[in-house]
């Protein structure tokens, strides 16, 4: 049994059926449950449920308050590498792309880690693309030996692996992934990667599974928002999420929002993603799995960025930068998007204190996995 | 002088406190202060133990609280230890609060590794708090290989719902050798005041001070309960009647034959 399975069990026509059927009378019924079923979570992202935004997001303040507290968790992205032999449509890094290529050597990678440490941060995203020779899961193992003195969590986000593979990464030091599905409508999805690794649907998305069975503690989906019809792929990702929390029940299951941004090769969005909508996922997200982990990066303006905060929003990433080596070395290789909130850590740890909470930088111990720390 | 002693060492206050969650470390500072609590936990995946410039431990003063530091987070016994070495090889006091919690979503305790745990953690010279459910037997096995204090969850952490666990707590409070801590789940004043009313030694509070309206008013507010309950234990209630005592008896008429 893994998520293909269950995700079959929800046929895309069907959920846009309910969907439209939705009345304003089972809108409110979700909203007065503790518990929301897979049929609310159905409700609650209709179009019906647009009109009761505020109920929603005061119930995701009150949950995301009482569970997580006045908080936001800080981490920052480091892309290693923009090698991809993959076609990804709405990336940067396609591998048509005529742009300059890096993969950091380790001593840029040790460079670039000690700028990240020296901003205060200890949670740290590392990043690739998808190219077998150019890095590898024994590049990343090197990488990650190499930085793991500086931080007290190291996630990544890479290409999808096998059950060995992920248990390498469990035992090299990595406590999080993140693996975006994209879209998770399958024809949409082979059209949108036309060629490489990626193409195939079902090895992406059974990676969580994978990662789950290796024990990874914190397990992240998330689908492209933009590419598909934003009901259905709000909808697929919580059910991912809420399959994630109870098939691997010792992992944390996370939730990401990425809005497409514009990215070398000019990709525009297919089904774009008003605020709207974002904030009515955000809370539907958070009523569906109240200690979900919720992640907002850099993607966002600032000034969103300021308001999602209280709706259930948990992490936030800061200091961005999407190109490789791109901390020590500005402006020198292309991004893999553009981010919209350049501000510094300090400034928005302070935003984040005028909002009235406390930014947390630290909130892991490499102790826990390292069997050899005392 | 009504004193609550753990492992020894004697506390005027029966009110420990979290340091989660809060919106700043100033606040929480405050919060503390204002709830007159003398133990003070810390998650050790939130600090850096060793670290002299570490934001939140410079707001908790040690020659005024006891730092208990917490190993939540941790997933099975082997990582429960493994954090609390680490903080005593930092100079933090054998004290530990050990939380084992392998589901990372009600957070509650499991009660096969922290039994491990503590029995190890014990025989290494900790003085070990253990955070459970309220389960009276296990309670028993924890106190037999020598823990400081039981600490049940009175429901769910950071729920707030109180003390749903009342009847099985009331057991372990009967049948105790150590003090018994009501932990989690505490969401009121009045909750804590049950819980020092059925005879608890003391309670633990963090969120429902830390995402109150006002923290610091919560905290003195909890303080006062705290002490409230306990005094209306050490008095005596009233025994609880199922019905009301008529004071005209119906049954006044039968005479002693």
């Amino acid at each position: 049994m893994s998520f293909v399975e269950e995700i079959l069990r929800y046929p895309e026509e069907q959920i846009l059926e309910q969907m439209a059927a939705t009345t304003a009378n089972q809108v409110e019924q979700a909203l007065a449950t503790d518990h929301l079923r897979i049929r609310d979570l159905i409700t609650l992202l209709s179009p019906t449920a647009l009109d009761y935004l505020e109920p929603m997001a005061q119930k995701a303040h009150h949950i995301t308050q009482q569970r997580v507290g006045n908080t936001i968790q800080l981490f920052t992205p480091m892309y290693l590498s923009n090698e991809c032999s993959n076609g990804c449509k709405y990336c940067g890094f396609n591998a048509n792309n005529n742009i300059p290529r890096t993969t950091l050597t380790l001593d840029e990678i040790e460079q670039e880690a000690q700028i990240i440490h020296d901003y205060g941060f200890r949670s740290i995203l590392l990043l690739t693309g998808e190219h077998k020779k150019m890095a590898d899961n024994s590049y990343l193992i090197a990488a990650i030996q190499k930085i793991k003195p500086l931080f007290s969590s190291i996630s990544i986000e890479v290409y999808p692996m096998d059950t060995d593979g992920y248990k390498q990464m469990v035992a090299a030091g990595v406590d999080g992934l993140t693996v975006y599905q994209e879209t998770y409508n399958r024809e949409l999805y082979k059209e949108m990667h036309p060629f490489g690794k990626k193409r195939n649907y079902t090895y992406r998305l059974e990676a969580p599974d994978r990662a789950g069975e290796a024990g990874i503690r914190r397990i992240g989906v998330g689908a492209l928002l933009g590419l598909g019809n934003f009901a259905t792929e709000a909808f697929y990702t919580g059910l991912h999420a809420h399959y994630i929390a109870r098939q691997y029940w010792r992992s944390h299951v996370s939730i990401s929002f990425p809005r497409i941004c514009p990215a070398d090769g000019g990709f525009a969005p297919i089904n774009p993603v008003n605020d709207k909508q974002l904030v009515q996922m955000i809370c539907a997200m958070r009523l569906l799995i109240p200690d979900a982990a919720l992640f907002m990066s850099t993607r966002e303006n600032a000034e969103l960025r300021n308001s999602l905060m209280p709706l259930g929003i948990t992490h936030m990433s800061a200091g961005s930068c999407t190109a490789p080596g791109g901390h020590a070395h500005k402006g020198e290789s292309t991004e893999q998007f553009t981010i919209d909130d350049d501000r510094t850590p300090e400034q928005i740890s302070e935003v984040i204190r005028a909002q009235g909470f406390e930014a947390v930088w630290k909130d892991w111990d490499s102790a826990f996995l390292n069997n050899l720390a005392v | 002088m009504d004193e609550l002693i753990i492992a020894g060492r004697s506390f005027r206050s029966r009110l420990m406190v979290g340091t989660g969650k809060f919106a700043s470390n100033a606040q929480m500072a405050a919060t503390i202060a204002a709830s007159g609590g003398e133990i003070v936990t810390v998650a050790l995946r939130r600090v850096n133990v060793g670290d002299q410039q570490d934001d939140l431990l410079n707001h908790i003063d040690r020659n005024k609280y006891l730092l208990l530091p917490n190993t939540s987070g941790a997933r099975n016994a082997e990582e429960a230890i493994r954090l609390a070495r680490l903080a005593r090889a930092a100079g933090c006091e054998p004290w530990i609060k050990l939380e084992v919690t392998p589901d990372p979503y009600y957070l509650l305790p499991d009660p096969i590794e922290t039994l491990k745990a503590a029995e190890i953690l014990v025989k290494e010279g900790f003085i070990v708090l253990p955070y459970i459910n309220a389960d009276p037997v296990l309670a028993k096995h924890l106190q037999e290989v020598g823990v400081a204090t039981v600490m049940p969850l009175g429901a769910p952490i950071g729920s707030n719902k109180g003390l749903k666990t009342r009847d099985s707590i009331a057991i372990i409070i009967e049948q105790a050798i150590v003090p018994v801590v009501v932990d989690a789940g505490l969401g009121a004043p009045s909750h804590a005041a049950e819980a020092m009313e059925l005879g608890a030694d003391a309670v633990m509070i963090n969120t429902a001070m830390a995402v109150a309206g006002n923290p610091v008013m919560m905290a003195a507010a909890f303080g006062k309960a705290v002490e409230a309950g306990r005094q209306a234990y050490l008095a005596g209630l009233g025994k609880e009647q199922k019905q009301a005592v008529a004071s005209s008896p119906l049954t006044g008429f039968l005479r002693d034959e």
